[in-house]
């Protein structure tokens, strides 16, 4: 295959990885890697690294306007970049020594886990009182709502939260994903932060939390410019339309398919990862 | 009255911070694939017919030092490869620069906490640019 029409082919598949990334609130780069190691056979470790450049791009893009209308709680992000730049590092160097088997086995898992958690029924809960810890570390916040009003929230669970930004953070650095499930289940679930700050916020911390792991990708050559530049610039104009179609339809039954999809992508990934193909 | 006063003030200078912040992140990411971008066109005239193959990864061991000087002279020399790795490196460092106004920021609101806060996540960063040192 000549450089051209790979390179034409893998702006299409990015730009439907971003699609569909957007649209099943997966992010593209969890899907950008199956496509790139099982469909085009590209090794997985540049899979990982042109991931990571267009996770950086995706968030960077879309935290832009949440932090302008104030629904990024930064304090809290900044605070848990922390955990998860420290889990990103260790993610980045595990990554450089583990086989190859091994993280395509972890990458399916987390790729089903991912999909089963992006179906759960979100239900939003307000805590109103803050931890004693939260409350020293000025981690509770406000929001605006569609009709002008502001919501103001506390934040519990600070080192239960902090922890499991940690595990984030590891699965970031060392598959190259934006990992939002697991930085989600520690914001929604363990600190109890609104949805819409959780996701904003998430969504803010990518950025660093790749940095730190990109400076170890770099210098062992996982980047490499000719997948990276169509990888990134279909991820991002794929994200760019999925986020347009999002506002005009309903995304459960699209989330339903797109599970299923990726559920059908991540056993693929396990059984070549067990034999040894990847 | 002195309190709300200060309060206002704190207010307006969140507010302005969250406007730089997301302009920083925006335009950084327009930047940074603007020139990538160019590079991919340059890289695909000089090389759209080559045969490539990256079904085998080739490990590196520079550290990042290195890698930008040997961007550096790549983009002097007009190569389209390594002027997408200098657009890719431009994105990298844009949360870098978003951390570094955070600090900014802080400091000027007098935050002390969040000033340590944000030096300890910077000290990370470093830490993670050392290890490229210990191969």
């Amino acid at each position: 295959m000549t450089v051209l029409t790979f390179t034409l082919i893998m702006i299409l598949g990015a730009f439907l990885a971003g699609f569909i990334g957007s649209l099943s609130g997966l992010g593209g780069g969890i899907i950008i890697i199956p496509l790139l190691t099982i469909i085009l056979g590209v090794d997985i470790h540049y899979a990982i690294g042109a991931a990571l450049v267009s996770v950086i791009a995706t968030s960077s893009g879309s935290a832009a306007a949440y932090v302008k209308e104030g629904i990024t709680n930064m304090r809290l992000g900044i605070f848990l970049e922390i955990a998860t730049t420290i889990g990103a590092v260790c993610g980045a160097l595990l990554s450089t020594i583990a086989p190859t088997s091994f993280i395509a086995v972890l990458f399916g898992l987390t790729l089903i886990f991912s999909a089963i958690n992006s179906l759960r029924k979100k239900e939003e809960h307000i805590v109103l009182e803050s931890s004693p810890l939260a409350k020293k570390l000025r981690l509770q916040g406000t929001y605006p709502t569609h009709d002008g009003q502001v919501v103001s929230y506390g934040t519990k669970n600070v080192i239960g939260g902090f922890s499991m930004m940690g595990i984030a953070g590891m699965m970031s650095g060392l598959l190259g994903i934006g990992s939002g499930a697991f930085k989600v289940i520690a914001m929604d679930n363990i600190m109890r932060i609104p949805f819409k700050v959780s996701t904003t916020t998430s969504n803010f911390m990518m950025g660093v939390t790749a940095m730190a792991s990109s400076v170890i990708y770099i210098q062992k050559g996982y980047i490499e410019p000719g997948i990276c530049m169509p990888v990134v610039i279909g991820v991002l104009f794929g994200a760019m339309a999925g986020a347009k179609v999002l506002v005009r339809t309903n995304p459960k039954k699209l989330r339903i398919f797109f599970a299923c999809l990726i559920f059908v992508l991540a056993i693929n990934m396990i059984y070549n990862g067990i034999n040894g193909k990847i | 009255m002195e309190k709300s006063k200060v309060m206002q003030h704190e207010k307006f200078g969140e507010k302005d911070f969250q406007t730089i912040v997301g302009n920083l992140l925006r335009y950084g990411v327009w930047i940074s694939l603007s020139v990538a971008f160019i590079g991919g066109i340059v890289y695909l005239m000089h090389h759209g017919n080559d045969i490539e193959d990256y079904s085998v990864f080739k490990e590196n061991d520079l550290n990042i030092f290195e890698v930008i000087g040997t961007v550096y002279k790549g983009v002097i020399q007009g190569s389209g490869e390594y002027l997408i790795f200098f657009g890719i490196i431009l994105l990298f460092l844009t949360p870098v620069f978003r951390v570094l106004l955070s600090l900014f920021s802080f400091l000027l609101e007098k935050d002390y906490l969040y000033v340590t806060i944000t030096l300890i996540v910077i000290l990370i960063i470093i830490t993670s640019i050392s290890f490229g040192f210990s191969h």
